[in-house]
């Protein structure tokens, strides 16, 4: 590397430093640390608490079911999107991210209104004498949210590789005898690994630390682990046990990163490019 | 790379959580600033425009949700504030940790000259000499209802409890407002540290929780309004707007007596502007002021000589906005509990959401 690059890595080198390494540590900091400065390690325990352990499994399943809804979900679309013509996917990928030109907040405030007892579903439905849902301030609303707030996050990286996936490999198995179910399982499905470990942890991610979800559409009656953080700095004014519990939060993302990068080995990655 | 997008994701958050911590701007009007932090939507931002107009002293106004927010803000010194208008319990919090500049009196005129002297009466609650406070806007909490969706009237924290209005029930989503509630059932006080009170008031909320819709704060206004539930604990000065908006709502304070509240504007010690801060309050307590701020926000209002202004009779009499407080004899301020007595509440309230 010239010394001109390492020039031009400098706003990124005082970037991460100001905004990744420094904040980390004052992380580290409050979590190992007690109200008087000393050394400790409760705040890391506390997550053995009920109510905390309660909170962090109920995040774990929460963001695991959505995650695998989404990838339900988007793994035919993207195939679908792939198999276009160049002008048809373009703006079929336009239409998926356009929602995601206005605020994630007002999209998840619009679905409490649809979802409200006396929201715009029900009252659709009871017009047509059909049984409402009610679903607003349960579980079943928070993954409802997660999938629909990030599947976006699934579907790109999803299509980007399947759209990279060389015809020729696939037309080759077909020629060799391979039923499409037979092709699909051996060659589309491991070839596209890289996007669905991206897909995966685009989603699994946010979705496991969220809290605004559950506040707005679980009517703050279901206690994910990122409400029990963000509480521990608004309500309680215990930073402390916040950064202990966050630091519990980064091994479990850490770990999906792990299994994400063993995953990737081989690959040459997943192709988050579009984004 | 999924790597670097996963990194990326992280960095995005800790940015944002960065972005919330850092603070304010430099800079001001031709006689400096004065840097404000209020409640949401608790002032007629048309008043800030004057103030800044007369005075040439620009505002920089930023604002909070709860008490809890404000506080470790104020604390951390993250942001510097010259006036802050916190509520009783947390002023009490303020003036033990040494927060608070004495206010001039002198340099407040309006102040002495326009709120009510019961006011600052009540403020001795948690402001025992009345140096640090001016009373800014005051009122109970209690259950706001609606007439078409319940089948006698709501005259009781009991009814809360009350399995006909299953999923029909709206409590406060904080510590305090929720444990009252409880609390107040029980005969308690609603300053009580005593564990074994706290643990059956807790007890009671878990009881509650199947029967409760949600746990709102701002919220309550606009569900309750839409029809989406039949009963919600709310803060007395919501109550003109929402039944301006539908006339079904009836607001009523419990009959087991509940809490009186005031939110009083106070300067910060180390405020860099003092002299300013004691001009921004003494113009808020100003009558014509005080009363556009009034029908803006229809908190009730400590300033008498703001209430003569107001030309509805119907409002000016009300009393919702105006309760006649010395008819209850079960009313109480809340009081800091200490820090193990907040941690104590903090416990049980997380439990209690957490079931």
């Amino acid at each position: 590397m010239t010394s001109k690059n390492k020039w031009l890595s400098a706003p990124y080198i005082l970037w991460s430093a100001l905004f990744i390494i420094v904040p980390l540590a004052m992380i580290f900091y409050y979590g190992l640390t007690d109200k008087t400065g000393a050394f400790t390690l409760e705040n890391i325990t506390a997550i053995m608490t009920a109510e905390h352990a309660k909170a962090l499994w109920l995040s774990l399943l929460l963001s695991l079911i959505s995650t695998l809804i989404c990838f339900l979900l988007a793994y035919p679309l993207a195939m679908i999107l792939a198999g276009m013509k160049i002008s048809q996917h373009s703006f079929m990928i336009f239409i998926f991210i356009l929602p995601m030109w206005m605020n994630f907040l007002l999209r998840t405030l619009a679905w409490q209104t649809l979802l409200e007892k006396s929201g715009v579903i029900n009252s659709v439905l009871a017009f047509f004498h059909l049984p409402g849902i009610n679903i607003i301030n349960t579980p079943y609303a928070i993954v409802l949210g997660m999938v629909y707030n990030f599947l976006p996050f699934m579907v790109l990286p999803l299509y980007n590789v399947l759209s990279k996936i060389d015809e020729n490999v696939i037309n080759a198995a077909r020629d060799l005898g391979a039923g499409s179910a037979y092709t699909f399982f051996r060659i589309t499905l491991p070839l596209s690994i890289p996007g669905i470990i991206s897909g995966v942890t685009m989603v699994f991610v946010p979705a496991l630390t969220t809290f605004v979800i559950s506040t707005l559409l679980g009517g703050s009656k279901i206690l994910l682990i990122g409400n029990v953080i963000e509480q521990e700095f608004t309500q309680a004014s215990n930073w402390h046990l916040g950064s202990g519990l966050s630091i519990v939060l980064m091994i479990f993302i850490i770990l999906n990163m792990i299994v994400s990068a063993l995953f990737d080995k081989e690959s040459d990655g997943g192709g988050m490019e579009i984004l | 790379m999924h790597k670097k997008a996963a990194i990326l994701t992280v960095s995005v958050i800790l940015a944002s959580m960065a972005a919330m911590t850092g603070c304010g701007s430099s800079g001001g009007g031709e006689n400096g600033e004065v840097i404000v932090y209020n409640w949401g939507e608790y002032i007629d931002p048309e008043t800030i425009e004057m103030f800044e107009e007369e005075t040439g002293i620009r505002v920089v106004y930023d604002e909070f949700e709860t008490n809890e927010t404000m506080y470790p803000k104020v604390e951390s010194g993250a942001a510097s504030y010259d006036v802050v208008c916190p509520s009783d319990y947390m002023i009490s919090k303020m003036i033990e940790n040494d927060m608070l500049a004495e206010i001039n009196f002198d340099n407040v005129p309006n102040a002495t000259a326009n709120i009510g002297a019961q006011y600052f009466e009540q403020s001795q609650d948690f402001d025992p000499e009345n140096k640090y406070s001016v009373p800014y806007c005051w009122g109970t909490v209690g259950i706001l209802y609606n007439q078409t969706m319940v089948d006698e009237p709501i005259t009781s924290w009991a009814q809360l409890w009350d399995e006909r209005y299953a999923d029909n029930i709206l409590m406060q989503d904080s510590v305090r407002d929720a444990f009252m509630v409880a609390e107040k059932l029980n005969g308690f006080s609603m300053n009580t540290v005593d564990p074994t009170e706290l643990e059956i008031a807790r007890d009671a909320l878990i009881e509650q929780k199947p029967l409760v819709q949600a746990y709102v704060i701002d919220q309550v206004r606009d569900k309750m309004i839409g029809g989406e539930a039949a009963i919600g604990v709310i803060y007395s000065g919501e109550a003109i707007y929402t039944q301006r908006e539908n006339p079904d709502l009836v607001y009523v304070i419990p009959e087991e007596g509940t809490n009186v509240w005031i939110d009083s504007w106070v300067i910060l010690k180390d405020a860099p502007n003092k002299e300013n801060a004691e001009k921004f309050i003494n113009f808020m307590c100003r009558s014509d002021i005080a009363v556009k701020n009034f029908e803006y926000i229809t908190y009730s209002t400590p300033n008498e000589a703001a209430r003569e202004l107001i030309e509805d009779e119907e409002i000016k009499n009300s009393e919702i906005a105006f309760p006649d407080l010395s008819q209850y004899d079960n009313l109480e301020v809340y009081v800091y509990l200490g820090e193990e007595g907040d941690a104590l509440y903090n416990d049980m309230w997380k439990e209690v959401k957490s079931n």
